[in-house]
């Protein structure tokens, strides 16, 4: 990577610093009832270690659930007897402990126990296998601090998934695929045109995406793990805003062919066009709700912009915001409950939440540029765009608005974050 | 391309008479006016009046409206202001006179609000120009309008003016994309 890049928790406690990572990470809120718990360090080499411990630490204070309680150097191992008064006396209602051994063929194997100190017992523990490679460590932290978020809260953890946005720098554009956490960023694509709504494959293997290296806005697919991209839809006029059926076959996009830019359905390889939508003004941001019933979409039929849905299928158009004047770029939740959409209040836009149920509405954020929404497939963040001192930065913002987060890119303008599925 | 004293003269009258319109960039009334001394009237130039008026060689011809390939529109709007029905008219006329000829016609939205959204209004801009091209004898075959939304703005400041220049048309020819 061309610009060093460092990874930087702004919280209060003694948060892990990580070199050579791509976006800094900046808490700027968190949860009220926060869980202390404490990731002692772990028994073995003291590199990895430490290369792991910071990992799992950092994931969890970010994520706005967690009070880090001082563990203190010692290390303590995976089946070490852990003393339970000791850690009630330091206000730790959960505690970490881990071992790393070496093993023949040069890998490491990495075990670590979940101790719940009310209950005084182990709740959970796995092992993994990795080498001591950097993105190795990574990945085991992650899928360690995973297991300890999903049996602490009771929702599946979101730190071994990963994010793609738009990096643009002078005169370059790059689509980017970073860990959740920003680290290990990789380029998917650079060019000297821009490149605009990304959108992940329901399996995480392909980014469809709008790139207009060809003078005009045309969709693309590109396999992430051969590089090898195909035209999805290249018709005349203008091609844009690609979005995934839940079973990965169709993509739901914009064309202007007939006039327009209206809505419809074309099988992922590029076959079988069908229009979805007739309208006379504007139809486009489609998003299928989680259970492929329906696609959401933005459109100026009524005059303004606009958050409708109609079925899948085709068929008829209900309109779903009605307060202010314009409300676009819907994204309904993993669990299909609410949608997250970028309201304009005035000359600003914000990130806001709808109860689809209810109708109820939640404005999230006191930025004033936000763009493109994207939830974690939790349910529990949404990640967006925004700028701040004339910089797009990505932000992230919990459901319920009290955890925030700024994502940012030295000397860089960072846009179009879109948030991949869970990691199989 | 060098321009003679009169040409650069016509230009400056014409920019001050469209003093509601975003200047081009590449039309500076001051940088040609600092050459005065240096240019006389070309012979290559002269040849340009006699010209086809709506031939491919206008297109280049400062002096003709060919040459004037942007057109504004105010925040929201996609309708044609007054202002560029005369070029609007040039340029279906060229299309009508060259049918082998084909135009790239980029629609621009300023950068506020969804970059998705604004690349439907960049549209509506570019379709909007298009038809009135075909309602004035240009060919279907002839045109593609396209729709760059907010991505490549002329002028990347946060102003009123900055996002004025960006809400616009810009005609391209064969050759030219």
């Amino acid at each position: 990577m061309k610009i060093l890049r460092t990874i930087a928790l702004a919280l209060l406690s003694s948060a892990a610093l990580n070199a050579a990572a791509q976006l800094t990470i900046e808490v700027t809120g968190a949860g009220a009832n926060r869980i202390p718990i404490a990731i002692a360090n772990f028994e073995g080499d003291r590199v990895i270690s430490a290369a792991l411990t910071a990992v799992i630490r950092a994931d969890l204070e970010r994520s706005g659930t967690f009070n880090l309680i001082d563990p203190g150097n010692a290390a303590i191992a995976e089946g070490a007897t852990v003393n339970y008064d000791d850690w009630r006396g330091r206000k730790a209602d959960a505690v970490v402990t881990g071992s790393i051994s070496a093993s023949a063929d040069g890998r490491y194997e990495t075990r670590f126990r979940l101790h719940d100190v009310q209950k005084q017992s182990a709740i959970a523990g796995q092992s993994y296998m990795h080498t001591p490679a950097p993105s190795q460590l990574r990945t085991a932290a992650h899928r360690i601090a995973d297991v300890i978020y999903e049996k602490l809260t009771g929702e599946r953890g979101v730190f071994s998934t990963r994010i793609a946005y738009v990096v643009k720098s002078t005169g370059r554009y790059e689509l980017q695929i970073a860990d959740a956490d920003g680290a290990n960023p990789q380029t998917a694509l650079g060019s000297r045109e821009p490149i605009i709504s990304p959108s992940w494959s329901p399996d995480g293997g392909k980014l469809a995406y709008v790139s207009f290296e060809a003078k005009k806005p045309v969709v693309y697919v590109h396999d992430l793990a051969t590089g090898r991209r195909h035209v999805a839809a290249n018709f005349k006029g203008s091609n844009s805003a690609p979005a995934w059926s839940p079973d990965g076959k169709k993509l739901a996009v914009v064309l202007t062919k007939d006039g327009g830019s209206q809505l419809y359905l074309v099988n992922a390889d590029g076959s079988g066009i069908v229009r979805l939508a007739t309208s006379a003004g504007i139809d486009t941001e489609p998003r299928y709700s989680p259970d492929g019933q329906w696609i959401y979409f933005t459109s100026d039929r009524g005059g303004g912009p606009q958050i409708y849905r109609l079925p899948a299928s085709g068929g008829d158009v209900q309109r779903i915001t009605f307060e202010g004047s314009y409300n676009v770029t819907p994204r309904p939740s993993p669990d299909g409950k609410s949608m997250a959409y970028v309201a304009r209040d005035g000359g600003t836009f914000h990130v806001t939440l709808m109860d689809l149920a209810t109708k109820q509405t939640q404005v999230l954020t006191d930025s004033v540029k936000d763009e493109s929404p994207t939830f974690s497939p939790n349910g529990r963040m949404i990640l967006y765009a925004t700028e701040v001192g004339g910089r797009g930065v990505l932000a992230a913002v919990s459901s319920d608005g009290r955890v925030k987060q700024k994502l940012s890119v030295p000397a860089a303008d960072v846009r179009e974050p879109v948030w991949g599925p869970y990691v199989k | 391309m060098r321009q003679s004293l009169v040409l650069a003269t016509v230009t400056a009258v014409f920019l001050a008479a469209c003093s509601s319109q975003p200047p081009a960039p590449e039309q500076k009334p001051a940088a040609v006016e600092e050459r005065q001394g240096s240019t006389v009237a070309e012979p290559g130039m002269i040849k340009s009046d006699k010209m086809d008026p709506y031939g491919l060689a206008a297109l280049k011809d400062p002096n003709s409206i060919l040459s004037k390939r942007n057109i504004f529109f105010d925040f929201d709007q996609y309708v044609i202001k007054d202002e560029f029905k005369p070029l609007v008219e040039a340029h279906a006329k060229l299309l009508l006179a060259n049918p082998s000829v084909k135009m790239l016609i980029q629609g621009n939205a300023d950068e506020r609000g969804s970059r998705e959204y604004n690349l439907a209004l960049g549209q509506k801009r570019a379709e909007t120009v298009k038809k009135a091209l075909l309602l004035l004898g240009a060919k279907e075959d002839q045109i593609e309008a396209v729709s760059l939304g907010e991505e490549k703005p002329r002028c990347t400041g946060q102003t009123e003016e900055c996002f004025a220049q960006n809400r616009r048309d810009d005609i391209l020819y064969t050759g030219e994309y």
